[in-house]
């Protein structure tokens, strides 16, 4: 008989700037291994996850990791109160640093966790990364951090146009000249703060692989994918797995390298004359993770079982040319869930 | 002249590389040489074949056949 684990899940924000928590869970409840009960958390009463059938069994609102450490435990206090948790999964870049530092307090709760360190979340930052790049052997296009709009006009000491303009955690703009740098770096900086990280521009195909880390050196799984519809967010709309051995070597010596803890999602620029820029080091669990499960490798599953300290087999096969297309879909709901949400919290 | 091995070449003659995404489609004469070519055929031997099966005099093939291969190096499906 399968064991039943109470699995806590963020991310339900399945709009056209997806959270990956739906298809987490979607994975979560097609495990092989073990079934689930969801507890969906979320932090605005309109996330679609909240409504959508067969997603999350009970769901509640936590506040933003902004509060502070103790506010957001506190409430994970009384939610594992009433639910039992076994595993928490966050699933946002902003929340991920609060639940690293809480891994001791959510393991006395008697809730697991399988994140990356502090020092791998560390030191992967956009502003960063080409430290990163040179400590790991990765080739990374040039790039800065800026704080101020005075750095702008030296940009041109160190760049050619067009440049990538990017928010520490979302958001990234190409601009052409000073001006339009100001205009994203004002329009980042409101939502996401300082620093912005300017990136040197590399054309190529953009391609991505989603992977799972077991801590220990070892790659539980890789699938790499191709966005074949991309949205005006950069976002993809739709994908398909490729069969690219570099682009596996690259996860397996990175992940080997920094003995990588937890889900992970590398965005990567495959140039015309076969280089791999990393782009970007993402530390969790992308949104289009179920095309790795539609794939053959369900990476959630596997993340559960790491967490419960449960012996996980390395995923060594996965079906190249399999696709996902994203669709939205108008659900109806009613007033009276909204208020349950909105006014209890939970619903 | 060697098929780039992520290819994928379908009766329909959608042709997917594997390695990158890229899909593209064919009309019958290129399903069928580039098939041969993933075969292994040699261009002596294809070039028969299609002459053979096809009313096309060898000058008009062996143009067509090498702005056929130019295509099929432009977009990376040789190796």
């Amino acid at each position: 008989m399968k064991p039943k684990y109470t699995i806590a899940v963020t991310g339900l924000n399945n709009t056209d700037n997806p959270g990956p928590g739906v298809p987490v869970i979607r994975a979560l409840r097609e495990a092989k291994s073990f079934d689930v009960r969801i507890i969906g958390l979320a932090y605005e009463n309109l996330e679609p996850g909240i409504y959508m059938d067969n997603v999350s069994d009970k769901v509640y609102q936590i506040p933003y990791p902004s509060s502070g450490k103790d506010i957001v435990l506190e409430r994970i206090k009384y939610i594992n109160s009433k639910e039992n948790i076994n595993v928490l999964i966050p699933n946002f870049d902003a929340e991920l640093f609060t639940f690293m530092k809480a891994e001791k307090e959510l393991a006395d709760m008697g809730i697991a966790t399988f994140l990356p360190t502090v020092k791998q979340f560390e030191e992967r930052h956009k502003s960063v990364l080409s430290e990163y790049g040179e400590k790991y052997g990765l080739d990374i296009p040039k790039s800065k951090a800026i704080t101020s709009l005075s750095d702008i006009n030296r940009l041109s000491e160190d760049f050619e146009y067009p440049v990538l303009v990017k928010g520490k955690f979302y958001d990234a703009y190409i601009a052409y000249n000073p001006m339009q740098v100001t205009g994203y770096f004002n329009k980042i900086s409101a939502q996401w703060g300082v620093p912005i990280i300017i990136q040197e521009f590399v054309k190529g195909t953009e391609v991505n692989v989603v992977a799972l880390g077991d801590g220990k050196g070892n790659t539980i799984g890789a699938v790499p994918m191709r966005k074949q519809y991309i949205t005006d967010k950069g976002k993809a709309w739709g994908g398909i797995t490729l069969n690219d051995e570099k682009l596996i070597k690259i996860t397996h010596d990175l992940i080997a390298k920094t003995e990588w803890r937890g889900g992970m999602e590398l965005e990567i620029i495959k140039t015309s004359d076969n280089k791999y820029y990393v782009i970007e080091i993402n530390p969790r669990i992308p949104a289009w993770v179920y095309l790795a499960v539609g794939a053959g490798q369900n990476l959630p599953e596997a993340l559960i079982n790491l967490a419960l300290n449960k012996k996980v087999e390395p995923f060594k096969t996965y079906d190249f040319g399999k696709m996902f297309i994203r669709y939205s879909y108008d659900m109806i709901g009613d007033i009276s869930q909204f208020e349950q949400i909105s006014i209890k919290g939970e619903i | 002249m060697k098929i780039n091995k992520n290819i994928a070449i379908s009766e329909s003659g959608f042709v997917f590389d594997a390695g990158t995404g890229d899909t593209f489609s064919l009309n019958e004469t290129g399903r069928e040489i580039l098939t041969q070519l993933k075969e292994g055929k040699t261009e002596a031997e294809i070039k028969k074949n299609i002459t053979d099966k096809y009313d096309v005099p060898p000058g008009i093939y062996e143009h067509n056949f090498h702005d056929f291969e130019n295509i099929l190096r432009k977009y990376n499906l040789l190796e």
